[in-house]
């Protein structure tokens, strides 16, 4: 079975911290890390391999010290590496990321599955995974916490975290799935892993080696402008009440019915 | 070709640029700044140097669809278990907003089966049209199948505007339809307002864990397409007077076949409402110490008629199952009201509830980071204050 793992590398907003002062972000020293949720698509494709033989793919479309992430995965059980990276990507929203990402995935001649995480910690948006089934002409399923098995007839039983539960769905392969944390839990890279990944060879595509339309590529094949960007206001301090439990309960609750919040009374819906 | 480029003689060496690109892609040299391969043209220092205006994109952009062809506002009409989805009037709310600006025509898109019911509905909402596809071949989980009757439906009425709900469907469905129409979408929006001018949509939302916001804008393709987050815009009222509207079968379009089969639907019975959707949430983390401490929270949540939520070291210990997790790894929430207790207030998890209208804290170490985003906080034990929080709310 062929696998491919999207990965994308992202500031790692652990230690970004507010500037009391000036409300913004303090970026020094932040370390650039794999996506969260790509850590788990990582895992999951790994422990695919292990149980349905195969290879796993790791893919990320980014600058060139990608390479550190891509060689991390590594170091995880990945076992073939190749970055997407050319002036001509940069700027690219969801859409153009999408096809790019797509155009990577049919230069590697598709795969079995692709996993994805379910979004990335910069953008937040989770559409890159949809976008790039729909461009590969495959299904997609999205927030996937469970893949229960893959049969002999190439169908694949997953669970599907929604609001208010979950859903069993079948699906025929190939297709692309998207992660959540609840699926797996990564293990530690090996000090073999480690050693691969250090000497493991990586391939770097650019614009020219892929069959895309130039337009539909980085800041020009992207639709949405991003015109403004600032920090959200901080709430206007908040009351805090100390003391005797009977006493700050009381007027926590006073304070809540002056400020007109409805608390039901008597109990649940 | 894309780039950008900093204008030597305007730039002052202030530094602004600096502290605004997320990407840590920006230096002073001698004083100028200098742009590094790090750089995603995010346009952020852009925005930041408007002062000066030393920095600039250029930018050629792939022609979209005719514009001026497109017109009116088009929602989607989520609904699951044969009920319209809440997130549908406070779309629809957001929608009516932009109409005021906008001038034209509010319609919403209903696709499944046994679904004409729910269009009354809709209507009374203020909707003036509903397009509709009524088939019992189409089940409400087929995204795939509901991506391409809405990408049909969309290119046939062609609306400037559609808006879907930040739902785990919309938020699945809309990028499949954005990307076969070609056109932009913003994902997770707070804040949505026309432009009065140009008459283009300005979609604001958050992002890097809603540490920062960005508003965006999609001027030459359409439709302008936006996914909204939940709970977040002011739901529209049923008219009483009786609405005008009326109902668009477009039942000529093919219906495909899903190549997803739908096995089963869990229910998740724990817990009253489920977080997404709930008005109350009270939080529970490590500070409960024990997993059948949840039995506290879950009273709380109970007294209050809300839902239960948990941090990620709470879920990370197994006490509490991870559809309950807030944050950033988790799910991101708008209550009216959010309640953590024991929490401390770790950046990711401020990222999934720090757009809750009320934000209350119970932590018994005063210098917990929570209390610098909590509206109101008790700094005390958790074990004596919740219980006498239930024990006051119940006998008040
Ligand atoms: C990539 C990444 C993603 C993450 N995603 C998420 C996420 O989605 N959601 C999330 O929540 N976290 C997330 N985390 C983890 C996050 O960094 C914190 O570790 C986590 O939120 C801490 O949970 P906590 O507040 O329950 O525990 P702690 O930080 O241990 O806080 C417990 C608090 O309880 C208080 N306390 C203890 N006893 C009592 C008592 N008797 N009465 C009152 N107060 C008491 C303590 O003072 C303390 O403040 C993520 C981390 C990483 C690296
Ligand atoms: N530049 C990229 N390179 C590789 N994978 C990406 C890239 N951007 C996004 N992805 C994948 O798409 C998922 C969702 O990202 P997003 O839609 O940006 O939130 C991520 O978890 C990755 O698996």
């Amino acid at each position: 079975m062929k696998i491919i793992v999207c990965i994308k590398q992202v500031p790692d907003t652990t230690n970004v911290k507010i500037n009391p002062e000036t409300n913004t972000l303090v970026r020094e020293g932040v370390e650039s890390i794999i996506n969260p949720f790509d850590m788990y698509a990582i895992e999951e494709a790994v422990r695919l391999k292990e149980k349905y033989e195969g290879t796993v793919t790791a893919l990320s479309m980014g600058p060139p010290q990608v390479e550190s992430a891509l060689r991390e995965s590594v170091s995880l059980g990945v076992d073939e590496i190749y970055l997407l990276s050319d002036r001509a990507f940069a700027g690219a929203d969801t859409l153009a990321t999408a096809y790019t990402l797509a155009a990577g995935i049919n230069n590697l001649e598709g795969a079995d599955v692709v996993l994805m995480g379910k979004q990335a910690i910069d953008g937040d948006t989770g559409q890159v995974g949809p976008g790039v089934a729909e461009n590969l002409g495959l299904p997609h399923i999205t927030d996937v916490r469970k893949i229960e098995e893959i049969d002999g007839n190439g169908y694949m039983t997953v669970q599907r975290l929604l609001e208010d539960g979950y859903v069993r769905l079948k699906v025929k392969l190939p297709a692309v799935l998207t992660v959540v944390k609840e699926i797996n839990e990564p293990r530690m890279p090996s000090l073999k892993g480690k050693m691969r990944a250090k000497s493991k060879e990586m391939k770097v595509w650019t614009a020219a080696d892929l069959d895309i339309d130039k337009e539909r590529i980085g800041l020009s094949g992207s639709p949405t402008w991003v015109t403004k960007i600032f920090t959200p206001p901080k709430p206007k301090g908040g009351k805090i009440f100390q003391g005797e439990t009977r006493d700050t309960v009381s007027e926590l609750l006073d304070e809540l019915v002056k400020g007109g919040i409805p608390i039901k009374r008597g109990g649940g819906k | 070709m894309n780039d950008i480029k900093v204008i030597v003689e305007k730039c002052v060496g202030c530094g602004l640029c600096i502290k605004a690109c997320p990407y840590v892609a920006i230096s002073l040299v001698d004083k100028k700044a200098v742009i590094n391969e790090k750089c995603t043209l995010c346009g952020a220092c852009v925005d930041a140097c408007k002062r000066y205006q030393a920095i600039v994109i250029t930018r050629t952009t792939f022609s979209g669809q005719k514009v001026a062809a497109y017109s009116g506002i088009a929602v989607l009409a989520e609904h699951r278990h044969d009920r319209l989805s809440s997130i549908v009037p406070e779309i629809i709310g957001a929608a009516k907003v932009l109409q005021k600006t906008l001038n034209k025509k509010l319609s919403a898109i209903l696709v499944g089966k046994n679904v004409k019911h729910m269009a009354g509905e809709i209507i009374s909402y203020g909707v003036d049209e509903v397009w509709m596809i009524d088939n019992p071949k189409i089940d409400d989980f087929a995204e795939d199948v509901h991506a391409s009757l809405v990408t049909d439906i969309l290119l046939e009425k062609k609306p400037e505007i559609f808006l879907g709900g930040g739902t785990v469907m919309g938020r699945s469905l809309l990028p499949r339809v954005a990307a076969r129409l070609l056109t932009g979408l913003t994902a997770d929006c707070t804040e949505l307002e026309m432009d009065p001018e140009a008459m283009i949509l300005k979609q604001t939302r958050p992002a890097f864990g809603g540490n920062i916001m960005a508003t965006i804008l999609c001027k030459n393709h359409r439709p302008q397409m936006a996914t909204v987050r939940h709970k977040v815009m002011k739901p529209a009222k049923k008219a009483d007077d009786g609405h005008e509207g009326k109902i668009v079968e477009m039942d000529y379009i093919d219906i495909p076949d899903s190549q997803v089969e739908v096995l089963e639907f869990v229910k998740e019975d724990t817990n009253t409402v489920n977080i997404a959707d709930a008005d109350f949430i009270v939080s529970g983390g490590r500070g409960l110490r024990d997993p059948k401490n949840f039995k506290l929270i879950e009273e709380l949540a109970q007294a209050l008629g809300g839902a239960v939520g948990a941090s990620r070291a709470a879920v990370d210990a197994d006490w509490i199952p991870y559809s309950h997790q807030v944050g950033q790894t988790g799910k991101t929430v708008n209550p009216k009201i959010y309640i953590a207790c024991g929490i401390s207030g770790a950046i990711q998890h401020l990222a999934g509830m720090k757009s809750s209208d009320i934000i209350i804290a119970i932590n018994n170490d005063p210098n917990a980071p929570i209390f610098d985003v909590a509206h109101y906080g008790i700094v005390g034990d958790l074990f004596e204050v919740v219980p006498e929080l239930v024990k006051q709310i119940k006998g008040k």
